[in-house]
């Protein structure tokens, strides 16, 4: 266990230490030219960044968008606040609910909970990037048809989730249905209309009626 | 929150030398279920966070004859669907499906469930781990409705979170851990846990400048199971927990391990319900009779007696799944 010492704050990690493995001076300015590429992103990932604004490139529905946030953001406050995202929603803001749920490369996650600079290099999904208004996806459909929203705050959460799921169950049973969107709550409970569309959209997905 | 510094190194060693040697001046970040949570709530205000996402190493899973060598980063998702750990491990993967919500499953790692920290609710509002007032604990005079029922003597009196814990530590497992020397040593995962004496202190036998990189689980053909009792299934912790593993020759069971989840401090190993089953036939009275056992030691504060007859009834049918009999009722 460790001891409580009384050293003062700063004194203890060094911003300089771990860089030994890098091997460039030029390291700690971000900036690196003449690394050869592998090099360039041994000294990227070990650079120290922030707590000020950091420049990122988030891949946003199959577009790169460049955005500067400090660390200490999170991915949903990136998408909401800066890039003007904003079909995920804050609820609980604790991975608790699911209202915030985006696809990375393809999975549901809670963006509430992770870092934007988490995710940089990885592939977001976001409602907007599930379909439009003039282009709904089959999901999106089965929602509207099935009358599967009241007040509608949860419902972008549910469908990334419901997306997510029928994608790697095209053939769910109902119970399955129900396991899959265990990461989501509903404070209006419409969770019987969202099962059934689900299920709808599977059928859709399969060819059917 | 604060506002931090952030790196991501590409190795365990940079990763180490980046952390400072003090609890709460730098944080381990994985899949940042937890702690992006943490840090919101001010329950840790560090100076800066380290990244493990570009470690490819921690995300290995590597398998020999008697052995599953797994890495910290590997996802609960990914866990549970590995083919081999389905073969032998049925208690993992129900441990890990429990947890339910598949963004928690696909972002959370099996490190950071081991390394999560509480969520009692003293702890979570600022009152620090003990929850300590002029040195004495609000939580026997309080709501500690879901506190511990093992392992309560003070100071400590949350209840260890992790839901893979208890079946890894039935399972035998250890996990390797680096630390600032840049060796890695071994520990059994019983040892890994442990009761803070003092705020100073954490959960686990970690400093702040050690990285959990790898769990191991010997193969060795034990039957195993847990039983959770939760209130709803999602997006919520169990009330109680039990898992088991034991080797059944016939009907009879050998190297019994029962362990407790939710109901101390750390995962609770029932050594002398684990010994009341040691060589006996496993029957529907043979296990009621070890469940019982299981009790034995109880301390139940003022709201949470509720959880001794769980630890009971978890018990009870965590062997009888193990064993594959069928329950009544
Ligand atoms: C709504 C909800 C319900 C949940 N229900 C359950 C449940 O029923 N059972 C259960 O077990 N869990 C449950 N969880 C917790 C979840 O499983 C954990 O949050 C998750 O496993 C943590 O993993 P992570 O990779 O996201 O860790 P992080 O959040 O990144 O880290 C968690 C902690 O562990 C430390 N840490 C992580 N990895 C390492 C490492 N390799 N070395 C050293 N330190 C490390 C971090 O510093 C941090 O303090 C639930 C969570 C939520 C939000
Ligand atoms: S806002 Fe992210 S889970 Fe509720």
């Amino acid at each position: 266990m460790a001891k409580e010492d009384n050293k003062p704050l700063d004194s203890g990690i060094s911003r300089r230490g771990f860089l030994k493995g890098v091997g460039a001076g030029t390291v700690a300015t971000g900036m690196m030219p003449g690394l050869a590429p592998e090099n360039a992103q041994a000294a990227e990932s070990a650079k120290i960044q922030g707590p000020g604004e950091v420049p990122i490139t988030l891949r946003i529905n199959g577009r790169n968008r460049r955005v500067n946030v400090e660390p200490r953001v999170t991915l949903l406050d990136a998408l909401r606040n800066r890039l003007d995202v904003t079909g995920a929603k804050k609820v609980c803001d604790r991975g608790t609910c699911g209202a915030c749920t985006v696809l990375v490369d393809g999975d549901p996650i809670y963006s509430c909970s992770m870092l934007a600079l988490e995710a940089e290099g990885r592939e977001i999904t976001t409602i907007e990037g599930l379909g439009t208004p003039e282009h709904l996806n089959p999901l999106q459909k089965a929602f509207i048809e099935n009358d599967a929203q009241q007040c509608g705050f949860c419902t972008p959460g549910f469908v990334v989730a419901c997306a997510s799921f029928l994608e790697k169950n095209p053939n769910p049973t109902r119970e399955e249905v129900r396991s899959g969107i265990g990461g989501n709550l509903c404070r209006c409970g419409t969770y019987a209309g969202m099962i059934e569309a689900v299920l709808d959209a599977a059928e859709v997905q399969k060819g059917g009626n | 929150m604060k506002s931090f510094e952030y790196s991501a190194p590409n190795t365990i060693e940079e990763a180490i030398e980046s952390l400072g040697n003090r609890w709460g001046e730098t944080e381990i970040m994985a899949g940042g279920t937890d702690l992006v949570t943490s840090l919101k709530q001010r329950i840790t205000a560090p100076q800066r966070v380290v990244s493990l996402k570009n470690i490819s190493t921690l995300r290995e899973i590597h398998e020999s004859s008697d052995l599953i060598q797994i890495g910290a980063m590997t996802t609960l998702a990914d866990l549970s669907n590995h083919s081999t750990i389905q073969k032998h491990f049925p208690s993992l993967v129900e441990a890990a499906r429990s947890i339910s919500s598949p963004q928690i499953l696909n972002a959370g790692t099996l490190g950071g469930d081991l390394c999560q920290r509480p969520r009692c609710w003293y702890f979570r509002n600022g009152y620090g781990l003990l929850a300590q007032n002029g040195g004495k604990s609000l939580i026997p005079a309080g709501d500690n409705r879901y506190h511990a029922i093992f392992g309560n003597d003070g100071p400590a009196y949350f209840v260890s979170a992790s839901s893979l814990g208890p079946p890894l530590i039935a399972l035998g497992a250890s996990v390797s851990v680096v630390g600032a020397d840049g060796k890695s040593r071994q520990i059994a995962l019983d040892d890994f846990f442990r009761i803070p004496k003092s705020e100073s202190e954490r959960e686990t036998s970690l400093k702040p400048n050690e990285i959990l990189t790898a769990i191991h689980i010997p193969l060795s053909g034990l039957n195993n199971s847990v039983y959770e009792i939760r209130h709803r299934h999602g997006l919520d912790w169990p009330y109680a927990t039990a898992a088991v593993a034991f080797k059944l020759s016939g009907s009879k069971a050998s190297d019994v391990r029962i362990v407790l989840g939710h109901v101390a401090p750390t995962p609770w190993l029932a050594s002398k319900a684990g010994k009341s089953l040691e060589g006996a036939e496993v029957t529907m009275s043979s296990a009621a009779h070890c469940a019982q056992s299981a009790t034995q030691g109880a301390k139940t504060l003022s709201g949470n007696a509720y959880k001794v007859p769980m630890v009971k009834t978890s018990v009870k049918r965590a062997i009888l799944i193990a064993a594959g009999i069928q329950m009544k009722g």
